[in-house]
């Protein structure tokens, strides 16, 4: 009974806006989180796009510039002797962030046909830049789903095959051209928006929005270009290479010391 | 000179505008939704809403259409001028072609015609939002205003020059596919009440109201809004601040 008269007679706390909002349950942090890891794996994903570029014209230098940068990533000039299964190690990360970003942008599709429409009426009367290239993002992103898989399980599980030879056999006999042609267009145009649009999402940018859109521009247009003139390369040597496809190639310097 | 780059002759006859109006009364079960067209001359320095005015006055007086102040202040007569959102007062028809569209602005309810209830949205965003000054106790109405200083006045009426047409929502793609996102609206008026030193609530507390996909985390970045609203509020700056203050908080 002492207890309960105790309980009555205390007088309860004012209720503030403070106390309020400090016993309400907080807000979860994950979109945050989520938000910034969006980006961050699109900005990841977009400099990797420009080094591979980097990487795989090399071939228009020559043979040997190619076989020597596909060789430096198996580090032999470190450990002694090739170890391929490092060139899968890079691509098994580069898969999961993919994944990740195509899991994080996921969220962004229209989630039903009422959105989808919605948007694509809401496109096609306000004729306004920026709106009409997300969709262009959305259609990119949704094909390199697909296209970037096929490339990424072939790198994962052949590693050691990358090489002048082994690289145009894969695009010319082995009939992936098709797949890189479009894999090229999808991944630079994506890339190249993704970039502008990451620009315009977190910086102070409205001013600079008409550089920024010729800069993006620039940057879909160099990189397709030289990407045709790459692929191209590959074809080139892939038919020349076609009789004797599966040969590995052996660079000159290695041919003379037998 | 040769015909062809000779200057066409003015005809000094006024053009005939055709405006091609979206009708639609919600209220009445037998109206369907049709495009219906009005011819006007045009008149030296016309507006599409002294165009639209003459329309009700000497053709069909049932057309609905806001309007208050015809000066681009007051945000009732926002429409979609040709697919565009744009002030009726501020569009002049000679920017225009000889034939448009005029229809209501999606996203907002209904009234009839190009009439919508934007009233409706901006009062439930405004409660949603709390875009109010949350002071810190009972404001003393007999005692002078805190000082503040005239470059952070400024800062905050810049964006308190928000007129709440609507037309930043019609224009955002993010809206049109997911109907609770709170647009630059909202994020304006957020941005506004942070700045104000007299609003005592901190980042945590806007977390609370806009830390999610229904508020800055879901804006794509599409700028429609930046690129119509007809004040020029600088709303990209504005929610890529706000962004970054709330994704801070996540980490």
């Amino acid at each position: 009974m002492s207890s309960l008269t105790e309980i009555r007679d205390e007088t309860p706390p004012p209720l503030t806006d403070a106390a309020v909002r400090a016993a309400a349950p907080r807000r979860n942090r994950w979109p945050a989180r989520l938000d910034v890891l969006q980006s961050l794996s699109g900005l990841f994903l977009a400099l990797f796009l420009i080094a591979h570029m980097g990487f795989v014209s090399t071939i228009l230098i020559s043979h040997e510039a190619f076989y020597a940068v596909a060789r430096f990533f198996e580090a032999a000039w470190l450990l002694g002797k090739p170890y391929p299964a490092l060139v899968s190690g890079v691509v098994a990360v580069v898969l999961a962030v993919f994944v990740l970003h195509a899991w994080l942008a996921l969220r962004k599709f229209p989630g039903n046909l009422r959105a989808y429409r919605a948007f694509a009426e809401h496109r096609e009367r306000l004729h306004h830049g920026d709106t009409s290239l997300w969709w262009l993002q959305l259609w990119t992103g949704f094909a390199l789903f697909f296209l970037t898989t096929v490339h990424l399980y072939g790198m994962l599980t052949q590693p050691a095959l990358i090489g002048p030879f082994e690289s145009a056999d894969r695009v010319w006999t082995g009939n992936l051209w098709p797949l890189y042609l479009a894999l090229l267009f999808a991944a630079e145009i994506h890339g190249g928006i993704g970039l502008y649009r990451l620009a315009v999402k977190w910086g102070d940018l409205a001013a600079s929005r008409a550089r920024l859109r010729r800069a993006r521009q620039a940057f879909s247009a160099f990189f397709i270009a030289l990407g045709l003139v790459t692929l191209a390369a590959y074809i080139d040597l892939g038919r020349a290479h076609a009789d004797r496809a599966g040969e590995r190639y052996t660079p000159p310097a290695t041919t003379e010391a037998r | 000179m040769i015909r062809l780059f000779r200057k066409a002759p003015d005809s000094g006859r006024p053009r005939r505008l055709t405006a091609s109006v979206l009708r639609h009364n919600p209220a009445d079960p037998a109206s369907a939704p049709h495009w219906q067209d009005f011819v006007v001359e045009e008149a030296e320095g016309m507006t599409l809403f002294i165009a639209l005015n003459e329309i009700r006055a000497t053709q069909d007086p049932s057309l609905q259409f806001d309007f208050v102040c015809r000066a681009g202040i007051c945000g009732s007569c926002a429409m979609l001028i040709d697919g565009r959102p744009g002030l009726a007062c501020r569009t002049l028809t000679r920017d225009l072609g000889e034939r448009f569209t005029l229809a209501p602005l999606p996203f907002f309810e209904l009234i009839g015609d190009l009439s919508v209830n934007t009233g409706k949205w901006l009062r439930g965003t405004a409660e949603r939002l709390r875009t109010w000054v949350h002071a810190a106790g009972r404001p003393d109405l007999d005692a002078l205003e805190e000082r503040m200083a005239p470059e952070l006045a400024e800062a905050i009426y810049e964006l308190d020059r928000c007129i709440e047409c609507g037309c930043c929502v019609a224009g955002c793609g993010t809206a049109q596919m997911r109907p609770d996102f709170i647009g630059a609206i909202g994020l304006n008026k957020i941005a506004r009440f942070r700045l104000d030193p007299r609003d005592t609530r901190s980042d945590e507390d806007f977390y609370e109201l806009i830390g999610d996909d229904d508020g800055v985390f879901g804006c794509m970045s599409l700028l429609g809004c930046h690129d119509v609203c007809p004040k020029q509020l600088p709303l990209q700056t504005q929610i890529a601040f706000l962004r970054r203050r709330m994704a801070a908080l996540g980490f």
